[in-house]
């Protein structure tokens, strides 16, 4: 297991400077676009709240870029992201607010596309070129072009419109108190089109690259051996064609998790769901450096652990990997 | 391609008959019942919610049943008490005595008295709140001889009819005890509202919703009807088409759903299209002009910009019939101060490019005469889309106009901020009196940083010195009269190009009883609002 651990160190080392550049180029953006925290307010309110010289000093909008990121750093490593201008609270507490439900959303999406990607990706690459598998792929195809946003509506217009099963958006029902049980399945409901929405394209994606995978390991010569070795054919198609095209899916998943979050934006916007894709919006809309730095921060550690994960399991799954490191 | 006109008349027919089709239509005798909880769609998360301050439709739309101001509007004209219940003007214009309703407590107990108007007026109004700095920069105090009277005084004479025309928007009454002595800027008791109103601030999730109860000690007995509020953040405009028709929200104001949707949602069973209820929140759509750039500081060269406009064009193809063509600066809707003999330039390209050479700008290559920046706000899908027809209005007369677009910060910056701009497209919100929301435009010496004002870099002693003078005219009819002069300078050196005004629209399910009737319903008390069962 010392593999394992090698890679976890040298990773979590090879972060810092990543986490630091993203950071840093989130708030570089920031200061180009035109218009600071000051003109986001005036552009809300009309003009009110106090003139434009007292905000700013207020909100401590002077000042070098240097010196807030510096000061945004040092915050950091006592554990403090400084203060958000657009919510009027701790970044660490928006923040934290905000991240278990995207983190769920994103989880659930996830899921869904090893899974169901998984199982389709099988279903597919069993027989290449068969009837299921043109019909499969060619939905996959159509499901991998199709926008976010406009899945998520098409889904509300038809799960939640025509056929009313499922609510619109939002977190849970609105002005009925509900407990227990009756509550945790009213979550759930209002999961699935968001979920869908997220994770539809990454089945489709997921699908596409088991399939192909498959397709090429047909050829291999392990599998003319399982074969001739008299394995009955459903044995042959998963242990010998399926299980080590499911590597790449693997890495592929992993990969997207950044992807995802940027996806995450869009489907939290359409489906009205508080999460950290439209926290990242407020900020850079309402000019919010702290905040967005914030933003930055969690996400890219979060796609940095993802990528971790991924890293961990490749070793579990494949021995070449990291063995040539005395 | 079909197009769905809006008319009241065609409403009202549609109601009547929904009524006659109905068990349950909305009969006047109908008797309100009493509970259930309102579902409305928000379309935005204001950060201070604070109407004392903010004086926008954004945040009366869920403030206005928590905090009151002294009067609300009234249909066909008037005005209806709330927490005032009678005000007087003296001779000479100085002061405004309120007599304030007796028996109405806080949320939190406390009494309402008139050291509450004092403290909200002085202190709010006057120095935090956008149009209030403006309107009572000459409030000097406040004289509170007993607890139900409030005694404005003002250093020079100002019209009873201008603060009559101000209550409503510009005068929500804060509970002194909870601001005095804090920083009423950053006060939690922004969001988290105490007010007299008929529904009590209960709770607000950040990016869920906001909820109000019923506030049971609510000056108005036995109002209101409904057992809350519940105001759904829904930042997707298509998403809140959908919940209307899946029934997951009752209401939705300020043409949430867009216009584009209208024509199929109002075939929805259950659901109705109300056009009523904004007349008191009239927009103006404007062509907002750098009066200081070279081309634009030559008359005739604005006066051909107005000439390249199709009025009808806008009216009917950008609002779907839903707004009218402006006459001038004061909106049509305003009938006392409007001059209906004004006469907006008509449409004339002819006219527009003889103006054109006239000014010295021929033709040149490719049949451009001079190029120009043009930033449409980004505020609503209407300014956005007018910016991409007058872009093509004003290559017919030869004028190349590049559009730049921002989000609302970036605008705000360039337009307001920096004067960064040649034209841009502009919607102010007409607050029921030009001295509150028109004048701003056209008066010189603003200072700079003072956003939403006159950005345009015009100064005319005349227009200067006739606001001046209407500023503190107190006979009503000289004071109509000096606007009429107003709107004609305006109109004769058209610093700006108003172009049409329009109102809002209302999908709400047939269950929602008593929308839109008042002239600022989406912005104002729902005290008798009811849920049919």
């Amino acid at each position: 297991m010392n593999r394992a651990l090698r890679i976890l160190v040298t990773r979590l080392v090879g972060a810092v400077p990543t986490l630091a550049l993203v950071v840093i180029a989130a708030f570089a953006l920031l200061s180009f676009a035109p218009g600071d925290a000051v003109d986001a307010y005036f552009a809300e309110t009309g003009g009110a709240g106090g003139t434009a010289g007292d905000l700013r000093a207020r909100w401590g909008l002077g000042g070098s870029g240097i010196e807030k990121l510096i000061a945004f750093a040092g915050g950091v490593l006592r554990g403090q992201f400084g203060h958000s201008i657009v919510h009027n609270r701790q970044v660490l507490d928006v923040i934290l607010e905000r991240l278990p439900t995207t983190m769920l959303l994103m989880a659930l999406a996830l899921a869904l596309a090893t899974l169901i990607g998984g199982v389709l990706g099988i279903a597919a690459g069993a027989r290449p070129g068969g009837a299921r598998d043109r019909i499969l792929s060619t939905t996959a195809l159509a499901l991998n072009a199709i926008p976010n946003f406009w899945l998520g509506l098409l889904l509300i217009l038809l799960l939640a419109v025509r056929w009313p099963l499922l609510p619109v958006g939002g977190l849970q029902s609105l002005g009925v108190p509900l407990t227990g049980l009756s509550w945790a399945l009213d979550r759930a409901a209002h999961l699935i089109l968001p979920t869908l929405a997220l994770g539809l394209g990454y089945v489709a994606l997921s699908l596409r690259s088991l399939r192909a995978g498959m397709v090429e390991t047909w050829r291999a010569d392990h599998v003319r051996a399982a074969r001739a070795r008299g394995l009955p054919e459903r044995s042959v198609i998963w242990r010998a064609v399926a299980r080590p095209a499911l590597l790449p899916v693997v890495v592929l998943i992993g990969q997207q998790a950044g992807t995802m979050l940027g996806g995450s934006v869009v489907v939290e916007t359409v489906f009205a769901i508080p999460g950290m894709g439209r926290l990242a919006y407020e900020a850079v809309s309402g000019r919010d450096p702290a905040l967005l730095m914030g933003v930055a921060l969690t996400s890219s550690l979060f796609v940095v652990a993802a990528n971790l994960i991924v890293d961990l399991l490749l070793v579990r799954l494949d021995p070449r990997i990291g063995a040539a490191h005395a | 391609m079909p197009k769905f006109q809006i008319s009241r008349r065609r409403f009202a027919e549609a109601g009547a008959m929904l009524a006659a089709a109905t068990p349950f239509g909305a009969l006047a005798q109908e008797t309100p019942r009493r509970g259930g909880v309102l579902i409305v769609a928000a379309d935005g998360e204001p950060r201070n919610i604070n109407p004392a301050i903010v004086a926008s439709n954004g945040v009366f739309f869920m403030a206005s049943k928590v905090i009151e101001p002294l009067a609300e509007m009234k249909e066909g004209g008037g005005f209806a008490p709330r927490l005032a219940t009678s005000w007087e003007g003296s001779a000479d214009g100085k002061t405004i005595t309120f007599k304030l309703r007796s028996g109405v407590t806080w949320h939190d107990g406390k009494p309402f008295t008139s050291a509450d108007v004092a403290f909200s007026a002085l202190e709010v109004w006057k120095k935090l709140q956008n149009f209030g700095r403006v309107l009572f920069k000459e409030l000097e105090a406040v004289d509170t001889p007993d607890a139900q009277t409030a005694i404005f005084k003002f250093a020079k004479p100002t019209p009873l009819q201008l603060i009559e025309n101000a209550l409503p928007a510009l005068t929500s009454v804060l509970p002194k005890h909870v601001y005095e002595g804090s920083d009423i800027a950053t006060n939690p008791a922004n969001v988290k509202l105490v007010g007299t109103g008929p529904f009590k601030f209960a709770e607000y999730k950040p990016g869920e919703y906001y909820r109000l109860e019923r506030n049971p000690n609510y000056w108005d007995e036995g109002k209101p009807w409904l057992d809350g509020i519940i105001f759904r953040v829904m930042p997707d405009r298509g998403a809140i088409a959908a919940a209307t028709e899946a029934n997951q929200i009752q209401l939705s104001a300020f043409s949430a759903v867009p216009l584009a949707d209208l024509a199929r949602i109002a075939k929805v069973p259950g659901v109705k299209v109300i056009a009523d209820g904004y007349d008191g929140v009239t927009y103006q759509l404007i062509v907002e002009i750098n009066n200081q750039k070279k081309e634009l500081s030559d008359p005739r060269v604005r006066r051909a910009i107005a000439h390249a406009i199709d009025r009808t064009f806008v009216t009917d193809t950008i609002f779907l019939g839903t707004a009218k063509a402006s006459n001038g600066p004061i909106p049509l809707f305003d009938r006392v101060m409007n001059d209906p003999q004004l006469a907006a330039p008509r449409f004339d390209v002819a006219r527009a490019n003889a103006l054109l050479d006239e000014a010295g700008y021929p033709r040149a290559s490719g049949g451009v005469r001079f190029s120009l920046k043009l930033l449409p706000a980004p505020w609503f899908e209407q300014t956005r889309q007018f910016g991409d027809y007058l872009r093509q209005a004003l290559r017919a007369v030869g004028i190349d106009a590049q559009i730049v677009n921002n989000d609302p910060a970036g605008h705000t910056k360039a337009v307001y901020t920096d004067r960064a701009y040649d034209l841009a497209i502009g919607s102010p919100v007409y607050r029921n009196d030009p001295a509150i929301s028109t004048t701003v435009l056209y008066q010189s010496g603003i200072p700079a940083g003072v956003p939403f004002a006159n950005q345009y870099n015009y100064k005319s002693d005349e227009m200067d010195g006739v606001i001046a003078k209407a500023a503190s005219e107190i006979d009503p009819a000289k004071r109509a009269a000096l606007y009429r002069d107003f709107q004609q300078i305006a109109n004769r050196d058209l610093p700006i190009i108003h172009v049409a005004e329009w109102t809002f629209i209302t999908v709400a399910r047939d269950s929602v009883r008593n929308v839109g009737n008042n002239p600022r319903w989406a912005t104002s008390h729902w005290a008798d609002a009811w849920l049919a069962a």
